[in-house]
């Protein structure tokens, strides 16, 4: 049998920036996951790193996701000076752009509501006319009244941060174990031990970043992770000379010049398959939003699930029956990266989580017995 | 969007195309054929209508004029310049014509997507002027094209030949021809040769009469070439190869042709790499029927057999298709089928031969780490093996990687050389590691185009 | 590097590469075109910025990349002339279009 300190199970963004971060820590890692053509939510991701709309009525996660989206620069550098790979991350600030006065109402209140909920924190946001919007997004067509800016917002490119997060993995000494299934699992306080056929590994350590694999794999560690799939839809167009360098939550261009186009939300199960009808809902906002985008071409497109925990806020865990067995789940990947490797990745490393991350249970869920 | 909806919808209108919804149409079923090109034939017969003087092109590219006429005088609904983006399980197909996206929904849907030329990764194969025998073939078909300057065709295969004899007699006779068939395919094909003899003598005659004819026209053959490259500034100036370097104008390369199976992939569908033919097929019954009921496969997108195999199970699949709408009675497809299922055999008979013959060396499979494997995206062959050991478990992996796949082809090109590379670095065999899993839009469509066909 | 056959004796189209006027037979393509206008590469790449041209020349290869009429990144091989085209090579990554 092979020991590690620890062993991640699920090697997309979630496990390996947990995985390059324990490695970054000194600890010998497995990073463990499936094959070639698996829901990997990582494959779909539109490259976000946002802190605008994330964690309405739920201050411990917008933290969370600011501390991340503060780190990121840092991680972006280390990940370039170690690997080599750029991962095109920019934080220009981000727009969400609102195309009805119902849409440019409610999110102003929404941003109100934000900065109140962050207290002494700060959350300094402005609401855009569609003249500054007009500086910010050359092409922005008139359907646009106007958005909600953050300069807390950025982008990357979530292939490379991937690609880079493995690399870095590997150059720390981590062990990556492809393409397998896990046939048996023995599972003890800060002992545990998987067995993937012919392999056998052991460490006291072990976190579940599965993705949507860990509603049932949490259950063997004491664990709890009722994730569930949302599937969204990405279009890419064909490269373009550079347009604008801040994303929007609908539309982005990456640094290699296609603009990218997203955020459908369907609830449709563990079902990967396109749908011309949300494609064109997509592509008619997107063409609302910058008339000029009716000319390029898509080149290329995808569906893909979200891991969606029921209240869209990410499960952070320990287990209490087997110390040592912790899970991770979220559909911000890229956004807390920074989060996982350098706040997340330690806490691990030490044996357990930190008290602040406790309004992350999922215990949260359990429904009060009655008395 | 609401979908006109019909029995039968053709994709492609090659030998299997047009022979099925020619057939599908007199059987009573409502059909459709949809083909990206501006007129019938898809490749193999590509332009056929406008053939005048297609004495170059020979007799058996003119027999495809009878499937084009009998097209035109059918029911089939034919949709020429239209290009299907997405196909739904369910059989709904949405394309665009005319500056327009328009779905229609069919109980079934045949794709007779046909082949294209495997790749024939060469280090300068990216250069301009390097170009596939076939290319050559469609400027001779489309407009009466030919190379006017020095013309090197290098590969191995019938249309390597075939197209060296087309442009001798086009009055543009090749300046060599280099055959890259390595001396072992000829001991290997030679033992297959007293099976296949006799049934497949018309094609063996054809092919011997084919080489005899390129000799005859003193052009300079070359056999077992090895290590060949396009050299070049710019653009090809000069092909070399092992022992050997002649300047040129134009390369012209082929080492066969596979099953586009571009949609059938996308489509989730299960294939299977052919160890015979090095490539993957879609997995279909004798019907050309696959795991899902509204779809069905005909012609060379479900292996490689030649075009009159082609319109054979193209007649197999509309068929099928007639009982499969209680158009037919399950005996009497089966009855109709049984001089179809004797001339495919017949059909069939010198494939092995055929396959083994020009079975590709190695390296065209597996190149050299420096040469480009992915052209759009400018990945090299070393890229590729660096995702592997990487960890990256196939083509899909490795496309997140190094964005190998990503490019307007969507993997049409680089698929078999990228999942060859990945199986040849992690030590396993292809048929494991898998091929890309392309996504709709199958063809670029624009935003706007898209946009137009959302409900508001 | 390619010429029309002496036999050939279909109509032909007017239409120009990179501003010069050409007659080619009506059922070639734009890659065509830019071929017998002596052109053996329609575009630098997006990427490498390296001269690339027509490859399969049946709309599979994505390299015959070129500005017909104004729109950039069309197939050449796959747009059939019409008299009057506008022609020109494709110079790296489009202009996105906005004015």
């Amino acid at each position: 049998m092979q020991h590690y300190d620890a062993i991640v199970i699920g090697g997309g963004l979630v496990g390996s920036a947990i995985a390059y971060g324990l490695s970054r820590a000194g600890l010998k890692g497995a990073l463990i996951d499936e094959g070639d053509v698996a829901f990997r939510a990582s494959r779909g991701n539109f490259g976000l790193v946002w802190v605008q709309s994330k964690g309405l009525g739920a201050p411990h996660y917008q933290r969370w996701t600011r501390l991340s989206a503060d780190e990121w620069p840092a991680l972006a550098s280390e990940l370039r000076e170690r690997t080599g790979i750029d991962v095109g991350h920019e934080r220009p600030g981000g727009v969400h752009l609102c195309l009805s006065e119902e849409e440019l109402a409610e999110r102003g209140a929404r941003m109100e509501q934000m900065r109140n909920e962050a207290g002494n924190f700060g959350f300094e946001y402005r609401m855009l006319d569609p003249d500054e919007l007009k500086d910010m997004l050359p092409g922005i067509g008139p359907a646009v009244l106007g958005a909600s800016w953050t300069p807390y917002d950025g982008h990357a490119n979530s292939l490379s941060l991937l690609h880079a997060l493995h690399r870095g993995f590997l150059a720390r000494g981590g062990t990556y174990l492809p393409n397998r299934t896990i046939d048996y699992a023995g599972v003890a306080p800060r002992d545990f031990r998987l067995g993937s056929g012919a392999d056998q590994i052991g460490a006291p350590r072990i976190v579940l970043a599965a993705g949507l694999g860990n509603a049932k794999l949490a259950q063997l560690f004491g664990l709890s992770a009722p994730v569930r799939p949302q599937r969204g839809q990405i279009l890419v167009t064909e490269r373009t000379s550079r347009v604008f360098e801040t994303p929007t939550t609908t539309v982005r261009q990456t640094v290699e010049g296609g603009i990218m186009i997203g955020d459908s939300m369907e609830d449709v199960g563990f079902d990967t398959t396109q749908r011309p009808e949300v494609m064109a809902a997509m592509a008619r906002r997107a063409v609302l939003s910058f008339p000029f985008l009716a000319g390029l071409q898509i080149v290329r497109a995808w569906a893909a699930l979200r891991v969606m925990p029921p209240d869209g806020l990410p499960i952070y865990d320990e287990s209490e029956k087997f110390a040592g067995a912790f899970t991770a789940n979220c559909h911000s990947g890229v956004t807390l990266a920074a989060a996982h490797a350098n706040a997340f990745a330690p806490m691990v490393a030490a044996g357990a989580l930190d008290p602040v991350m406790a309004p992350f249970s999922a215990a949260r869920f359990d429904v009060p017995h009655a008395a | 969007m609401t979908a006109g909806r019909v029995d039968f919808a053709v994709v492609g209108a090659g030998p299997a195309g047009m022979a099925a919804a020619v057939l599908a149409a007199e059987l009573g079923l409502d059909t459709v054929l949809i083909d990206e090109q501006d007129a019938p034939g898809g490749q193999i017969y590509r332009a056929v209508e406008r053939a005048g003087d297609a004495l170059p092109l020979g007799a058996d590219y003119l027999a495809g004029s009878g499937l084009a006429a009998a097209l035109r005088a059918s029911a089939v609904r034919y949709r020429p310049g239209a290009t299907v983006w997405h196909i739904d399980p369910d059989g709904t197909l949405s394309f665009v014509s005319a500056g327009a996206s328009e779905a229609i929904r069919a109980r079934r849907v045949l794709l007779a997507t046909g082949a294209l030329e495997r790749p024939a990764p060469i280090s300068g194969w990216t250069l301009p002027g390097v170009m596939t025998a076939g290319a050559a073939q469609v400027l001779l078909k489309t407009g009466d094209i030919v190379p006017a300057g020095r013309t090197v065709l290098a590969g191995q295969g019938p249309l390597l030949w075939l197209v060296a004899a087309q442009l001798i007699r086009a009055g543009a006779p090749p300046a060599a021809l280099l055959e890259t068939a390595p001396h072992r395919n000829y001991h290997a094909a030679l033992r297959l040769l007293p099976r296949a003899a006799w049934p497949a003598r018309r094609a063996l005659l054809k092919g011997l009469a084919l080489i005899r004819e390129v000799k005859r026209a003193g052009i300079p053959i070359r056999r077992e070439v090895a290590g060949l490259r396009a050299l070049g500034r710019g653009r090809v100036e000069a092909v070399a190869w092992d022992g050997g370097e002649i300047p040129a104008d134009l390369l012209l390369l082929h080492e066969g042709v596979i099953p586009n199976v571009q949609i059938s992939l996308a489509l989730g569908l299960e294939h299977r790499w052919d160890e015979a033919q090095l490539c993957w097929r879609p997995t279909v019954d004798p019907w050309g029927a696959t795991d899902l009921p509204a779809v069905a496969i005909a012609g060379d997108g479900g292996g490689i057999a030649g075009a009159e195999a082609a319109a054979l199970t193209g007649r197999l699949a509309a068929l099928d298709a007639a009982a499969f709408v209680d158009k037919l009675a399950p005996a009497e497809r089966d009855r109709r089928a049984g001089t179809l299922r004797r001339a495919l055999r017949r059909e069939l008979a010198i494939r092995p031969l055929l396959d083994r013959l020009y079975r590709p060396a190695p390296a065209v499979l597996v190149p050299a780490d420096d040469i480009v494997a992915c052209r759009c995206e400018e990945v090299t062959v070393g890229q590729i093996r660096r995702a592997a050991r990487l960890g990256a478990p196939g083509p899909n992996q490795a496309k997140a990687f190094t964005r190998c796949g990503m490019g307007p082809c969507q993997g049409r090109i680089c698929g078999t050389i990228v999942s060859a590379v990945m199986a040849d670095t992690l030590g396993k065999p292809i048929a494991e590691i898998g091929a890309y899993r392309p996504r709709a839009p199958y063809k670029p469509i624009t935003l706007g185009v898209l946009a137009a066909t959302a409900q508001p | 590097m390619f010429r029309t056959r002496p036999e050939a004796t279909g109509a032909t189209v007017a239409v120009t590469v990179e501003g010069h006027e050409i007659r080619v037979p009506e059922g070639a393509s734009a890659a065509a075109a830019m071929l017998l206008a002596g052109f053996s590469s329609t575009r630098e790449s997006s990427i490498g910025g390296v001269p690339r041209g027509p490859y399969c020349l049946m709309g599979v290869c994505f390299d015959c990349l070129a500005e017909i009429d104004g729109v950039p990144n069309r197939q050449g091989c796959m747009v059939t002339v019409a008299p009057g085209m506008a022609i020109r090579r494709q110079h790296g990554k489009r202009a996105a279009g906005v004015e």
